[in-house]
């Protein structure tokens, strides 16, 4: 096991095992309910999978009204929570502890309303991201936010986490798409927040909530922003000589005035390994490239890709390549979108978030390079370039545990330069345990218990995924602070 | 007279929030006040302004930022980004026009209330473009949250809180904009004639298409002219020429389009703003009421009485409603037949004594209510800025 700790136990808490089950049958019937130790070892960890914790037990509810009851128990019993969607988080978000019981939305996954004319919808928030887009995809509507796990992770998640993907830089995160949610209190009270009508006034609770990584309550429905599918999109792939080429190509496309889609960066060792897995026709003689896409109708797409082709060879580039068909747009997605699948089948890896201003982009390559070769591990870069979103995925060993010990470490030194040239710790993956002791480097104390101060307005208890984002041993002086 | 505290720097916001604490004096906040006749009126014997923390802070188009001081003027924001090719996307909302008031608005002020204009039906709010703030708390302590780059999780999002909270939470000195490079040129699509229910739908299939309607407003016919639907499209002049094209062969059932061009197209998007259509008697109540598209016009007619003037803009998302002066503003039917069509209405003109008489915001459901004032005291425990802003504390 390694270096990021847990906090110990409650004993009381797990002599009540029992009881506490009996407790939380009485609320959910049935298969809602699951004790047993096969079973509970499905919910031991998320995508953070070096850390394992077996919960108390897991109940997965099928209503909001039992998601209700099942909070005001557990917080009358003092039994922490973790909320659970479909567990892909990187950042050990909805890892559990011993004496935790794991609250999952999976049951609750169904479509509740579309409205085309509002370009709204309501959903259960155990649906998965792509289960939304396909329910909508025959009316011509899509949802925005498409983070690579889109096929396991669920609304519940991307809302917790406030979920970004490749084509968020033309719109926006899950925060930007959220219009209203169902919320649960720790007291078992059932809020609306926000709805179909746009800026409800008021505090904006549903901007604090989107982004709240599970601390504050659970989120059980919600509505979303839907929108019209472009006529058509196109994905260009453009080789360069270096990673500092691509990068000055990307701020320069931004300069000259177009914002594509998405721009997409890979260096040599990530398009080695993803040509590898997908055929996509990457340049194998680059040192680095981008996809960037565009939309529109196919004579928008043709003079759009001409502005950016042109602003590319200006920065540098050597090869470039459009894809003509729909087969051809696809496997240069799946290139992409299968990146951290593909590296998995070669090597474990720990994936990084930070983001940083994109002009200082060549600056952190280097450094993230230095950092890694100074602990022997390798690294490939992937990342949302046009956003400045960095995925360094720093390959280790799973079954050496010093090779994990210096990847983590190795990643905390790559986050904290991104701090330091002024940007954050993570982008869109979220602090979860992973870079909770980190965050005394981005946040003074003050504003650390500020943030604190909220979490307890809405868990006075701290029983809601109480060991994640904050440094443990904060924890213990918030309640001086509060 | 209230006394006005005019710190330079933010240790002057500190100080003045320090001093207010320990005498137990609320004080009211204010950017250059032209937007100081939005929320309840409050009682505080003294205001301090943001006006002298000014200047632009950063501005890189390449990286889509740019900051700027609380007292900022948004003109002056606007022009220096004007000069680097880019824009606020949210195109802020201006109350001059609205409180006939020659004051200028500043960027606090802005984030303060959220301020957001036609352009947010396709583009986000403020609170949207919104990527970083630094602010001082309640409690006397500057804090910052989100930062200069366009994708931050890292921590809650205070951000979003902050924008909106009407000086509630703390004293916002300084905010940093994802900003959007400004299109070639734009122009608008109209169509005349068509009553309320017509007008929204024919928007809402604009907004439907693939074409990036950028503006989607219906204003109702008045006494000397025909009702007007209005879609603009901005984009390279290549690009516009197609889509408008496009747009109105699917909208060919509502009639045929007039086009405004690019000059045209800013002016009248410009009064559509500042809500020009419903200004016409100054003495006029004002509601500003948001709900989904599609029960708009019915919430209109059924307001109908009601109702001096009107118009519809964010697809119909957006409601504005002038009514005759009366004590309680219409209040009292307003409300429950916004409540019934799932909507907010916030009076956003009338008189102080109105305004302190009935609720100025959407009244909150009981448990939403008591999780905004646990929120509120999180930051602001001692209740010294801008107490009762929003909503009569408990
Ligand atoms: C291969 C891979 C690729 C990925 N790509 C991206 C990407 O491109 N962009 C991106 O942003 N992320 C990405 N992620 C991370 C992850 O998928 C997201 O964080 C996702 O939103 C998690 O959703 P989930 O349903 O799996 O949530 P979980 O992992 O189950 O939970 C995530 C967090 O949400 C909380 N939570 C869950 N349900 C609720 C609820 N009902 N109420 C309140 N809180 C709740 C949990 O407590 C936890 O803190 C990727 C992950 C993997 C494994």
């Amino acid at each position: 096991m390694s270096g990021i700790a847990m906090p110990e136990p409650d004993p009381r808490i797990l002599a009540r095992r029992d009881q506490i089950v009996a407790g939380l049958r009485e609320i959910v019937p049935g298969e809602g309910v699951i004790d047993t130790e096969d079973e509970r070892r499905a919910f031991e960890t998320d995508a953070l999978t070096a850390y394992r914790r077996m919960p108390l037990a897991v109940v997965l509810p099928s209503t909001t009204e039992e998601v209700a009851a099942v909070l005001k128990y557990l917080n009358g019993q003092g039994v922490p929570i973790i909320p659970r969607g479909a567990g892909t988080s990187l950042a050990g978000g909805a890892l559990p502890q011993e004496d935790a019981v794991v609250v999952g939305v999976s049951k609750m996954a169904c479509v509740l309303d579309v409205n085309l004319a509002d370009r709204t919808m309501r959903v259960q928030t155990g649906i998965t991201n792509l289960g939304v887009s396909g329910a909508i995809a025959h009316e011509g509507f899509f949802y925005a936010p498409d983070p690579s796990s889109q096929l396991a992770c669920t609304i519940a998640g991307n809302v917790a986490m406030n979920s970004g993907g490749a084509h968020c830089l033309k719109y926006g995160v899950t925060t930007n798409n959220l219009m209203g949610v169902t919320f649960v209190t720790m007291e078992g009270e059932i809020v609306e927040i926000g709805g179909d009508a746009m800026d409800a006034p008021g505090l904006d609770l549903l901007g604090l909530i989107c982004g709240s990584e599970g601390q504050f309550g659970m989120v059980t429905e919600a509505t979303l922003r839907i929108l019209p599918m472009a006529e058509g999109a196109r994905p260009i792939l453009f080789g360069f000589p270096s990673s500092e080429a691509a990068g000055a190509a990307t701020a320069a496309v931004i300069g000259a005035g177009i914002v594509p889609v998405a721009i997409e960066f890979m260096d040599k060792i990530a398009i080695d390994i993803c040509e590898d897995f997908a055929h996509a026709g990457y340049p194998m003689d680059a040192g680095a490239l981008l996809i960037v896409e565009v939309e529109g109708a196919p004579a928008e797409i043709d003079e759009q890709l001409a502005r950016i082709g042109e602003v590319a060879r200006a920065n540098g580039a050597t090869s470039a390549r459009q894809a003509t068909t729909a087969a051809e747009a696809a496997a240069i997605w799946k290139g992409r979108k299968s990146a951290f699948g593909a590296m998995g089948r070669i090597s474990d890896y720990i994936c990084m978030d930070g983001t940083i201003p994109t002009g200082r982009l060549p600056e952190i390559l280097a450094r993230i390079t230095d950092i890694c070769d100074a602990a022997g591990l390798k690294v490939a870069n992937i990342f949302h370039a046009g956003d400045g979103n960095l995925h360094p995925l720093v390959l280790y060993d799973m079954n050496d545990p010093v090779s994990l010990a210096k990847a983590e470490h190795a990643g905390e030194e790559i986050l904290l330069a991104c701090v330091e040239v002024g940007g954050c710790l993570t982008g869109e993956h979220g602090v979860g345990i992973e870079k909770r002791e980190l965050m005394t480097a981005q946040f003074t104390e003050a504003e650390l218990f500020q943030q604190m101060r909220v979490k307890s307005a809405f868990d006075p208890n701290w029983l809601m995924n109480p060991a994640k984002v904050f440094p443990l041993e904060l924890r213990a002086e918030t309640r001086k602070a509060a | 007279m209230t006394d006005l505290i005019s710190p330079i720097d933010e240790a002057g916001v500190e100080a003045a929030v320090h001093a207010a604490m320990s005498s137990k004096t609320p004080i009211a906040i204010r950017g250059g006040g032209s937007r100081a006749g939005l929320g309840r009126p409050i009682q505080a014997a003294r205001t301090l302004t943001t006006e002298k923390l000014t200047g632009v802070t950063l501005l890189e188009p390449a990286e889509l930022v740019a900051s700027a001081k609380a007292g900022t003027s948004v003109a002056e924001f606007e022009a220096e980004l004007a000069k680097a090719g880019q824009r606020l996307a949210f195109e802020p909302f201006d109350h001059r026009a609205l409180y006939g008031s020659t004051a200028e608005p500043t960027v606090g002020g802005m984030v303060a209330t959220n301020a957001s204009g036609p352009r947010r039906v396709i583009a986000g709010a403020a609170r949207d473009a919104l990527i970083g703030v630094r602010l001082v708390t309640g409690r006397g302590e500057t804090i910052r949250s989100g930062g200069r780059v366009m994708k931050n999780v890292t921590g809650y999002d205070l951000v979003k809180l902050a924008c909106g909270s009407h000086g509630t939470l703390g004293v916002v000195t300084e905010a940093t904009f994802k900003t959007l490079p400004i299109p070639e040129s734009e122009l608008s699509l109209v169509w005349e004639g068509l009553d309320d229910a017509r007008g929204v739908e024919a928007l809402c299939a604009a907004m439907g298409s693939p074409f990036e309607t950028s503006g989607a407003a219906h204003l109702p016919a008045t006494a000397n002219a025909p009702a007007r639907t209005v879609a603009r499209l901005e984009n390279f002049e290549s690009q516009l020429r197609y889509r408008a094209g496009e747009l109105e062969k699917l909208l060919k059932p509502y009639g045929a389009a007039a086009r405004l061009d690019a000059g045209a197209s800013h002016d009248l998007w410009g009064e559509i703003r500042d809500v020009a259509p419903l200004l016409g008697d100054a003495a006029r109540q004002v509601w500003k009421i948001s709900v989904a598209p599609s029960r708009a016009a019915a919430l209109a007619a059924r307001l109908g009485p009601l109702v001096a003037a009107h118009l519809y803009d964010w697809s119909g998302g957006l409601l504005w409603v002038a009514v005759e002066p009366t004590d309680d503003a219409g209040s009292s039917s307003l409300r429950p037949a916004v409540r019934e069509a799932r909507g907010h209405a916030t009076l956003v003109r009338a008189s102080d004594a109105v305004r302190a008489a009935v609720d100025v915001f959407e009244p909150e459901a009981p448990a939403l209510a008591r999780l905004s004032e646990a929120v509120t005291a999180a930051f602001d425990p001692a209740g010294v800025l801008n107490p009762g802003r929003m909503h009569v504390r408990h």
